[in-house]
């Protein structure tokens, strides 16, 4: 008599396919868009190939420690997020709970920017591109004022795509397009996560391999454009001067960390699903170093088209200039041209300089253009959709680009998705009766509401600020808190046995070391020159103000106050849970002496529970 | 008429200034306005003519209308849009539905498999080697058990 053969173990949690699938989910949570539109940035304003130095030393002494102590935790474990820190001592529950907060925060707003991914892909299929031309004012006679005065992406952005408010404090109203989009949205995220692991485990072949494939052909792509080796040249020449700004370590550090998506309980969902006896060091090896590696293949594209696209500029520079040149001194057609153009233009300076200043002609430098760096969404959808214009058969060039965006974000997406679904299926918020797809349908169905607020006018501010404030201090602090609770009151020598009878091998030093000391150090430090860094001036946004004198500039604006009070709500609420809770369990322990509080049940162990 | 076209101040460059003469009024040109806006309406032709556009062909002051960009009736977004809609949405039901279904499987297959076990057992009790009907006939005590799954074994 044989049981059918099910996906579920003897203790009915369900688990992945194959190892395959299980190191694919973690990459593709990890690889996200940041990987392609912070890290090459990063890259650039930091001294090109000197940023790595930086760069590799947090990933050995903050990114890989973390992530090797996320994985063990959670295969060890075998619990989401909230019942694994509650398993080590009720005290820590608040860890948990802190790093579920943050994932849903963060699952609200990261799936509206793959909203406007998906306005984009959904665009793309027209001739021209819609972002390419500028409608025509009313009169037909030129282009409209908005338009005219920036350029055609930033006005299909701001205007089309977005429609922008020029303040903050003035909401606008719910955009129907981008509703439209998100509930599209959150369609596909509840198409892929219906069923937790058993459903995304099977999208993530897709999700997490495509992005790759797409990298691959916008490269060789790339590198045939004229101008690419400038942009390379540019990204990577390196200059260790910058390398003396503490600035620089301090982005290399929370680039490493936000990049691995640590501490929002993602991971550690991910690994609860693993078979006990995983080899859960070399995973988080592998993971850190191929989302590492993803980061530096795809900064070699982005910089080949922005190269191009810094080049397209400048020689569009020159052509006007020429243009102006031949109109006023009547020259023929083919006298000027790009290469002889200096020479002409000292010619001309000395022998007619009051002409020359006459004709108001922009200095056209190659460096400068070069030097308009942009990171985040205006690297997507302002910079390279301008670029993609330039090149032959747009539409292809941008549909391929916007699918893998929007692989990468939601490959991103499940590990948030996870984070939040497998804390909420143990605590058993709801009957067990009820099936698994009723309760991420209530997930998704509820965070498609609460993201409608940022399909207001202001959104993309709102948006800003949760990026700016939810997802990144209390990531921090999270983290701290995580390895002070394995290494200090779960205590160091019980986890290197759990991790020892896991793994099959003994803790090597490098991950004693970093566990015990040096990550909690650079934790702090970071998280306290971060303080300091925002604490320092006061938060100001940029607006997109069409009356403003300097536009197309943006306008530098401070936040009112009541949007300042929700930004430290936001930063704060995910941290005060974990005191929260060790306060709370510890009135309701009334014990008399706090030694004997702090101690963990000797009797759970991760062997014990699983043999 | 090629002859009622005067030129003047010819430069190095292919440009000029004309006027336009009327044939039909005693040599008087005919006023710049109505020129330019004869030049407006048939921008088309004339550059046609010379086989340039709008671009290569200026004519100082006179800035040409821009024809709109074609819309179609319903925008293509949309068009796009709900086509991935269906997708999705047929997704999410087949998915559903599959669930349910195998949910309706997995209650039907536990039913069925206790049943079985019943059938497992009582042809156990044939397969001791000894049926129970040669047991009967023999002489001999009835054994209790089997008795009680004899009865069982009747009411199949």
């Amino acid at each position: 008599l044989s049981a059918t053969p099910e996906i579920t173990k003897e203790d009915g949690r369900p688990k992945w396919d194959n190892k395959f699938q299980y190191i694919l989910s973690c990459i593709g949570f990890a690889v996200g868009l940041g990987n392609v539109w912070r890290f090459p940035y990063l890259c650039q304003i930091h001294g090109g190939g000197a940023f790595l130095i930086p760069y590799f030393i947090a990933l050995l002494f903050e990114g890989l420690p973390l992530l090797h102590l996320e994985l063990a935790l959670g295969q060890c474990l075998r619990k989401g997020n909230i019942g694994a820190w509650t398993s080590i001592s009720p005290y820590l529950g608040g860890v948990g709970i802190g790093s579920w907060v943050v994932s849903v925060l963060v699952s609200l707003y990261y799936n509206t920017v793959l909203t406007w991914v998906m306005w984009y892909f959904i665009n793309s299929f027209q001739e021209p591109l819609p972002w390419s031309v500028c409608p025509l004012n009313e009169n037909r006679t030129g282009f409209n004022e908005e338009c005219y005065e920036s350029t055609a992406v930033n006005y299909f952005w701001y205007r089309k795509t977005l429609n922008i408010t020029p303040d903050i404090a003035e909401s606008g109203t719910l955009q129907w397009w981008l509703i439209l989009c998100l509930a599209t949205c959150w369609g596909i995220v509840y198409l892929c996560t219906i069923r937790g692991i058993e459903t995304t485990g099977k999208a993530i072949y897709v999700t997490a391999l495509f992005p790759y494939l797409v990298l691959t052909i916008f490269l060789i792509q790339g590198l045939t454009l004229p101008g690419a080796t400038d942009g390379l040249a540019y990204l990577f020449t390196p200059n260790l001067n910058t390398l003396k700004n503490p600035r620089v370590w301090l982005d290399a550090a929370t680039q490493i960390f936000f990049s691995l998506s640590l501490a929002f309980g993602g991971l550690i969902a991910f690994s609860s699903y693993n078979p006990p006896k995983n080899d859960c060091e070399k995973d988080a090896v592998t993971v850190a170093i191929v989302n590492s590696m993803t980061s530096l293949y795809a900064s070699i594209p982005v910089f080949s088209v922005l190269g191009f696209k810094a080049t397209t500029a400048y020689w569009d520079c020159l052509d006007r200039n020429i243009i102006s040149i031949i109109n006023e001194f009547d020259l023929s057609e083919e006298s000027i041209m790009r290469q002889n153009y200096t020479s002409w233009i000292s010619f001309l300076n000395s022998s007619y300089p009051e002409k020359i200043a006459g004709l108001k002609l922009k200095s056209c430098d190659l460096q400068e253009f070069l030097d308009q760096s942009v990171s985040g969404t205006g690297l997507a959808f302002i910079v390279f959709t301008q670029a993609i214009i330039l090149m032959p058969g747009s539409q292809a060039w941008a549909i391929l680009f916007f699918i893998m965006l929007f692989s990468l974000g939601l490959s991103s997406m499940f590990g948030n998705i996870e984070g939040v679904f497998t804390p909420l299926l143990e605590l058993q918020v709801v009957p067990k009766s009820t099936p698994k797809e009723l309760l991420s349908g209530i997930i998704c169905l509820i965070s498609f509401l609460i993201a409608l607020c940022f399909t207001l006018g202001s959104g993309s501010y709102w948006i800003d600020i949760f990026d700016r404030y939810a997802g990144s201090l209390p990531l921090l602090v999270i983290a701290f808190f995580e390895v002070i609770g394995v290494v200090y009151i779960y205590k160091i020598k019980r986890f290197s046995k759990d991790v020892k009878w896991m793994t099959g091998r003994k803790l090597n030093l490098y991950w004693q070391i970093t566990w015990r000391f040096i990550s909690p150090l650079l934790l702090l430090i970071v998280f306290m020159a971060f303080v300091i860094l925002q604490t320092q001036k006061s938060p100001s946004y940029a607006a997109w103000n069409p009356k403003y004198e300097g536009f197309p500039m943006k306008e530098e604006k401070v936040y009112p106050a009541w949007v300042q009070a929700i930004c430290v709500l936001l930063a704060v609420l995910p941290c005060v849970c974990v005191p929260l809770v060790a306060l709370f369990h510890l009135t309701k322990k009334k014990c008399t002496s706090k030694d004997s509080c702090f101690v963990p049940s000797e009797v759970f162990s991760c062997q014990g529970a699983n043999s | 008429r090629i002859s009622n076209v005067l030129l003047c101040n010819v430069t190095d460059r292919v440009s000029f200034w004309f006027v336009v003469t009327d044939s039909s009024k005693n040599v008087t040109t005919v006023p710049g306005s109505e020129v330019e806006a004869a030049i407006r309406m048939n921008r088309n032709r004339i550059n046609s003519a010379f086989l340039l556009s709008d671009k290569t062909l200026q004519f100082l002051k006179i800035t040409s209308t821009l024809s709109p960009p074609v819309e179609p009736s319903t925008p293509v977004w949309l068009i796009v849009f709900g086509v991935v809609l269906c997708l999705i949405v047929a997704g999410i039901v087949f998915l559903v539905v599959s669930g349910i279904q195998k949910h309706k499987k997995r209650t039907k297959d536990t039913t069925e498999r206790e049943n079985l076990e019943e059938k497992v057992e009582v042809t156990v009790t044939l397969e001791n080697g000894i049926p129970c009907e040669v047991l009967d006939l023999k002489a001999g005590h009835i054994n209790g058990v089997f008795a009680a799954d004899d009865e069982r074994f009747t009411s199949l």
